[in-house]
């Protein structure tokens, strides 16, 4: 047991050592300093020759949103259109079909905002073209329009007074080829290395040890797999994602997964550090999210460990941990880190399957999705922490007796304004959407859907509301894992989804991005003896604070009638 | 000495007043500007509904009646409490305002009634309601001014007390920069001719008493921006609320109306949203208590916000005027003869300086030759001279009078200054002294030291500031030795020597510039601009009507140091709001622990292990919730009325505070409040 | 338009080209390299392929070493886990059928011996392993069935224990289709 312990705190430990000279690299790259891949250059210059774009044309925070808008857009069209007729193109080796338009719709959406959630099986759902061309692609790009959305705001925070933000297709491509790129090499190498199958062979057909002929699923994985954790998408090569042992071999690749998924999100804190010469306010921030993903991540380890009550009643001592739905080459502590880390994240590649954790756990893992603010994504996951600030930089000012400033600009009304409006929709788009599935199922439990309602869950009471629940807060977080029992292929679920995927990515991106063009072009102040120094402990506490009411009040009724009740009504 | 203010929070005539108000202020068209406390009318009033429909159609549905008519009348007080919060607020403020106005009640005036292009001494009395601006009328020895009013000819005393509460008469004059007069004063001597500045209704104080009664409050950035985030906490409580129905069904429970409007209302911030204009209501209002009428709530906002402060160094920093310290004679002058030539310069001399070298040479004791008096001649100091002295009978002239222009008099009668009092004169300036220089005949005796003195306690009270993180300037006439001198003794962060009104305005604007807030006080018409510029202008309210018009604040008082005094109201303000705002939220949190099981406990009996308060029954549960949601704004009122304190011990040791005692104690109270609330009522539902 | 929709189209197109062909086709290149080639690494018996190392294969025959519950029946082409909730009552006495079946075939055993590896179903429905104590427990039917003495299964298990990663990090295990292998070569 105390090696499952070792083992996570290694891979913790590992990656912090790992982001900060990341981050100091990432930060050189966005101000333009040199680095050792400026090699890259005339690289990005013939991308940029081919694309017709000048990356030295500076561009506010409204032109930001129009090109990344636009790209997205783009993007999206052509992924929706590629799903749909996947099944007659090239690269399709095991002859699988084209999807439905509203899983076509769900797919293109959920890989478009880094989200994958995927209400198909990777074996049979998608062909090699579409894993390949449109999901690997999808999660390099929706990776980089995070990082670049994170770039803007970074250049906003800069002590000048200006509304020139920097080119935004210069941030983005900057982020997939020096940062994404890379990394992505590296750890896709590293998986091919151990097993993880990266050639373009077919499904195998052989005869098992018992003689039976069995077919195996495979091809080119190890790269779309690396991106996956890299990108902070989540979404898996094979249906059963990371606890697939040709997609997660081993302990060692285990590591290097959970490790790849956290990577750039903790670099980009620190990069935010060495960015605007805030080490402090950096290491405050990482902090606090870090207090936060341990008091999720603590009592899930715990609680995996201890095992399950039930079966432990049928008589089954839990030496080795709850083991429903779990590998025996991670066990349930490793299982339980990564289920928060990938929550925390916004990943939402599994090496469980949640829906089989442990109720504490599912709650945590919920928490992790509805806070959303710990670590997150790449790019995203700072976009939602400023919010946070910009509520407590509010509420702590006036309890100090000042007009709020956050880092010397004042923070007015129209600036809390859009800080309440995405503050209030996460709850919004989590709640309606679990009550509107809550109320079809009462209502209409026999709609002929290609899943009737009745039969969408895979769980009966608490943890079937739970089920529903997940999978809205998966979404709005963009997380795309899932309680995997739920039934979400059909036109309710693919449709009510998309949408909440759709507004749970832009919605807060843009916000943010506009607050932080707003708050550039608004006088400097230097920092006085009365400022309200945000780089300290105290300040840190206070965000955190706000991050947990509102995540706790928002939410605490519906924790209650799922998880909270499923615990109670089980220890 | 102040007006005798009566400081009880709570006097029967307003808590009277305020509770009728409570009951107007229920109309929807009123309530709907407060989104908060809006939300709950409408609750209170679906909840009206559901006791109606089970007292005449016998609905059985939604649980006992005593239950949800409980829940209904909380609901009800709960609206009364936190417009009686606001409403006392108003009379308070209002009491306040009033008090002052009554000083002007219809007093007869002096009309003068202007004939062709002068003014002739055809003088009517009229009442004073019927004085309009620009009108002028006059004033003589034991008459009450009637009107707000500029001087336009004559000097007179003036007795302020009724406004200020200073009993000492005041000396307003015409073209000066003291030339305002208020109505409601009384004139002690002389007579005076004034100009009406403002016509009934349209003095500041009526101004002020309409910001106070609400007609036209304008709600602050600040007030807007908090608004927004309450609303929105509202908004998302109302997702949580209505969302609960469904998921509530799914787990095969049903809650009543009664208990979801509970929850709601116990979980949307009704503590901070009822008493948010009570709050800023009150900060006016102490403004007003400190004898300064605010132009608008902002100003007052504002001043929490200042970086820098302009300070006048006479009468802020310094007593008045500089007195005489010390006396050092040149060589071979003897001390005692010496001193009493500077005294006898000085003794027909008029001016604070004049005297108080006489008194220093008094109070050494020295002999004296009352002969020499006679037939003395008194030479008045003039700007070309730039001296003053006496002419003796014997023809010895004696002078007093600046370093250089003594010096020039006295190479021109072909003696030297000697070279030691040249050295006092430069360690006089340096310790930031005056040196007047005393010659006889052309030869000059020594030089006199004349010192500013600062005034008891100002340095601590700089040192508050800079705690606060308020930049202090002083302003002063003084050449910029001296001037350092004495900002380093007072402990101000900057100075402005040999200032001009110009160069105040330059200082402004460079402060502005780069982001700062400032403020400043002043009272002369070229005072105005500055203050104009200034974020917070005080003007004094012996000051001209200009420089009235121009600033945002007038004190009453006409004390400079009020300006420290405004901008720690500033702070409270907010400071106020804030910690209320969070106390509020915090207070959810013992709220869902309380109404959270109770809600479905009937159906999932395992939720009573998150009945952590051991709370009697889910009705009472939601009830006490309730309950304890509605008297909290009342227990608060006193705190929203008086303001938070405000401690200068540095930002974030003040948000730990505040966050300790209004975060963490808004967490735990509740619990307390709602365990005891359910002990007293448990038994009764 | 001009400033934004065509440089997306553009951009998009060549970053389709990079990274939906030329980095997935360069790792194909390097994992040709690789042990397996990239195409999975196979276990053969007498030459001839009878499974991938890293997928499990369903045993449930007294004389071998039981693979775990499975909830895709180890079929990989696809994968997947049971999604049960550990609250299910459903679930519970399916746990328990399992545990009564086993305990059906190893009569010798406590109850509380069984690991609940072996009665729960993996998430990837093809997990490889059984923990040690899973093997362990097996030990006395397969010697009886077998006829092999206790010990020297117990060595061969412990000969195809695989220890924590480094010695140290994460948990040990036991692959069975090796095992099974080497257990059908010990006579």
């Amino acid at each position: 047991m105390s090696t499952e312990i070792l083992g996570i705190l290694l891979v913790f430990v590992i990656t912090i050592i790992l982001a900060i000279p990341l981050g100091k690299y990432i930060a050189k790259v966005f101000s333009g300093e040199r680095t050792i891949t400026d090699f890259m250059k005339p690289f990005e210059r013939f991308i940029f020759k081919l694309s017709g774009i000048n990356p030295d044309r500076e561009m506010n925070w409204k032109q930001h949103m129009v090109a990344l808008l636009t790209i997205n857009m783009v993007w999206f069209i052509y992924a929706f259109v590629m799903f749909l007729i996947q099944g007659s193109l090239f690269l399709n080796p095991d002859g699988n079909p084209s999807m439905t338009p509203d899983l076509a719709f769900n797919t293109a959406i959920s890989f478009l905002v880094n989200c994958n959630l995927q209400d198909y099986s990777g074996e049979t759902g998608v062909t090699y073209f579409t894993q390949l061309f449109v999901i690997t692609f999808l999660m390099f790009v929706s990776a980089a329009t995070g990082i670049a959305a994170m770039a803007v705001i970074l250049r906003a925070m800069k002590e000048k007074v200006t509304d020139k933000l920097g080119n935004f297709f210069n941030y983005f491509l900057l982020s997939c080829t020096r940062i994404l790129l890379p990394l992505s090499l590296i750890t896709a190498l590293l998986l091919a290395f151990n097993g993880t199958p990266s050639s373009y062979a077919a499904k195998a057909s052989i005869k098992d040890f018992h003689g039976n002929n069995i077919t195996v699923s495979r091809g080119p994985a190890a790269g779309m797999i690396a991106i996956k954790h890299i990108g902070t998408n989540g979404g898996g090569w094979f249906g059963a994602n990371s606890a697939h042992p040709l997609e997660n071999p081993n302990y060692f690749t285990n590591m290097l997964e959970l490790v790849a998924q956290f990577i750039i999100p903790a670099a980009l804190i620190f990069a935010l550090g060495f960015y605007l010469k805030k080490k402090k306010l950096a290491y405050v921030i990482f902090g606090i999210m870090t207090l936060g993903f341990l008091l999720l991540v603590l009592p899930t380890i715990y609680y995996e460990l201890k095992g399950s009550p039930t079966i432990e009643k049928l008589g089954i001592a839990q030496t080795t941990g709850a083991m429903e739905g779990k590998e025996v080459r991670f066990g349930p502590a490793n299982s339980g880190y990564w289920s928060i880390l990938t929550t925390v994240i916004s990943t939402g590649s599994v090496n469980s399957m949640h829906d089989s954790s442990m109720p504490v756990s599912g709650a945590m893992q919920m928490l992790a999705m509805m806070t959303n603010a710990f670590y997150g994504g790449c790019g995203a996951g700072f976009l939602n922490y400023y919010i946070f600030i910009l509520i407590a930089v509010f509420i702590s000012g006036l309890m100090v007796g000042r007009t709020p400033e956050l880092l010397g600009r004042k923070v007015e009304a129209k600036e809390i304004k859009i800080a309440a409006i995405i503050a209030l929709l996460h709850p919004f788009i989590i709640l309606a959407g679990t009550a509107l599935s809550t109320y079809i199922l009462i209502h209409n439990p026999n709609a002929n859907w290609a899943v009737k309602p009745s039969t969408w869950l895979n769980n009966p009471g608490f943890h079937g509301f739970s089920e529903m629940l997940y999978q809205y807060t998966s979404c709005a977080a963009n997380n795309g894992s899932g309680f995997e029992g739920l039934a979400d292929n059909n036109i309710w679920w693919n449709i009510s989804t998309g949408f909440v995927l759709i507004l749970g990515r832009y919605i807060p991106i843009i916000g943010p991005i506009a607050i932080a063009g707003i708050l550039a072009q608004k006088k400097y102040i230097p920092e006085a003896g009365g400022t309200l120094r945000t780089d300290t402990i105290t300040f840190g506490l206070v965000t955190f604070g706000v991050i947990t009411i509102i995540a706790a009040l928002a939410f605490f009724p519906a924790l209650v009638l799922g998880p909270l009740a499923e615990y109670f009504s089980i220890y | 000495m102040k007006r005798n203010i009566n400081n009880s929070l709570f006097q029967r005539a307003h808590v009277v007043s305020a509770l009728g108000k409570s009951f107007t202020k229920l109309d929807p068209r009123v309530m709907v500007k407060n989104p908060v406390m809006f939300t709950v009318e409408i609750g209170t009033f679906v909840m009206f509904l559901v006791v109606m429909g089970i007292i005449f159609m016998h609905d059985t549905s939604q649980g006992k009646l005593g239950y949800n008519i409980s829940i209904f009348v909380t609901l009800f007080i709960t609206l009364l409490f936190a417009n009686f919060a606001e409403a006392i607020a108003e009379a308070r403020g209002k009491a306040h305002a009033d008090s002052l106005r009554k000083t002007r009640k219809d007093t007869p005036a002096k009309k003068v009634f202007p004939i062709g292009e002068l003014y002739v001494d055809e003088v009517h009395v009229v009442s004073s309601s019927e004085l309009r601006k620009g009108d002028v009328f006059i004033c003589e020895a034991g008459d009450i001014i009637p009107m707000d009013g500029t001087i336009i000819r004559g000097l007179a005393s003036i007795d302020e007390s009724a406004i200020t509460g200073e009993s000492a008469p005041v000396i307003r004059e015409s073209g000066g920069d003291k030339s305002s007069v208020t109505g409601g004063t009384k004139v002690l001597s002389d007579k005076i001719m004034v100009e009406v500045s403002a016509g009934p209704g349209e003095s500041f104080l009526d101004k002020m008493i309409n910001l106070v009664e609400g007609a036209s409050r304008q709600k602050t950035p600040n007030e807007i921006a908090l608004t927004i985030l309450l609303a929105s906490f509202t908004i998302v409580f109302i997702i949580v609320c209505v969302t609960l129905i469904p998921f509530a069904t799914f787990a095969k429970t049903t809650i009543t109306i009664a208990s979801v409007i509970s929850l709601f209302v116990c979980l949307i911030p009704t503590t901070i949203g009822g008493l948010l204009s009570a709050i800023g209501i009150a900060g006016m209002d102490r403004a007003l208590r400190a004898n300064v009428i605010t132009k608008s709530g902002k100003a007052v906002e504002t001043a929490g916000d200042i970086d820098t402060l302009l300070l006048d160094k006479t009468g802020t920093i310094t007593i008045g005027n500089r007195k005489a310290t010390a006396f050092y004679p040149a060589n071979g002058i003897p001390v005692e003869e010496f001193i009493r030539k500077a005294m006898l310069s000085s003794l027909a001399d008029e001016t604070p300086e004049g005297k108080s070298i006489v008194e220093l040479a008094r109070n050494m004791k020295l002999e004296w030759y009352p002969e020499e008096m006679e037939g003395m001649q008194f030479i008045k100091f003039t700007a070309e001279t730039r001296s003053s002295g006496v002419d003796l009978a014997n023809g010895t002239k004696i002078r007093k009078g600046a370093f250089d222009a003594m010096k020039r008099k006295v190479e021109q009668t072909g003696h030297q200054i000697p070279i030691e009092l040249e050295d006092f004169v430069y360690k006089i300036s340096a310790n930031g002294g005056t040196p007047l220089v005393l010659e006889e005949n052309g030869e000059a005796l020594g030089v006199i030291e004349l010192q500013d003195i600062i005034k008891n306690g100002i340095a601590e009270r700089f040192q508050r500031l800079r705690k606060m993180g308020v930049k202090t300037v002083m302003v002063t006439g003084d050449n910029p030795l001296t001037a350092k001198y004495i900002s380093e003794k007072a402990g101000v962060d900057d100075f402005i020597a040999e200032a001009t009104p110009e160069d105040k305005m330059k200082y402004i604007i460079k402060e502005q510039q780069s982001g700062k807030l400032v403020a400043m006080m002043g009272d002369g018409t070229n005072d105005a601009p500055a203050l104009a510029q200034a974020d917070v202008g005080v003007a004094m309210n012996s000051g001209t009507q200009a420089a009235k018009e121009a600033g945002n604040m007038v004190d009453l008082d006409n004390d400079p140091t009020k300006l420290i005094e405004i901008v720690e109201i500033g702070k409270q303000l907010l400071i106020t709001r804030g910690t209320l705002t969070t106390f509020s939220i915090a207070n959810d949190v013992a709220k869902y622990f309380a109404i959270v099981p109770a809600l479905f406990i009937a159906a999932i009996p395992s939720l009573q292990r998150l009945n952590i308060m051991n709370l009697h029954s889910p009705e009472s549960a939601i009830l006490s919730a309730v309950i304890f949601n509605a008297i909290i704004i009342p227990m608060l009122i006193p705190l929203a009325l008086r303001g938070v304190e405000y401690k200068p011990i540095g930002a974030t040791l003040l948000l730990r505070r505040n966050l300790l005692i209004y975060g963490i104690g808004g967490v735990i109270v509740p619990f307390i409040g709602i365990k005891i609330i359910d002990l007293l009522v448990g038994n009764y539902i | 338009m001009k400033n934004y929709l065509l440089p997306s189209l553009r951009l998009t197109l060549v970053l389709i080209v990079l990274f939906g062909g030329i980095y997935p086709f360069s790792i194909f290149l390097f994992g040709k390299l690789s042990k397996g080639h990239g195409d999975g690494i196979t276990i053969s018996k007498n030459n001839q392929v009878i499974g991938f190392e890293n997928l499990g294969q369903n045993f449930t025959e007294d004389k071998y070493f039981c693979s775990r519950p499975s909830a895709v029946n180890y079929n990989a082409s696809g994968s997947g886990g049971s999604n049960k909730a550990t609250s299910n009552p459903d679930y519970l006495k399916e746990v328990s059928a399992r545990i009564d079946t086993f305990m059906k075939h190893n009569p010798h055993i406590r109850k509380e011996d069984i690991p609940s590896d072996l009665v729960t179903a993996s998430g990837s429905g093809l997990d490889p392993d059984i923990s040690i104590e899973g093997a362990l427990v097996q030990i006395p039917r397969i010697a009886k069935i077998r006829k092999i003495p206790f010990n020297k299964l117990k060595d061969l298990v412990d000969a195809h224990s695989e220890k924590s990663f480094l010695g140290c990090f994460g948990p040990s295990k036991i692959n069975v289709l090796k095992l099974n292998l080497a257990l059908d070569s010990l006579k």
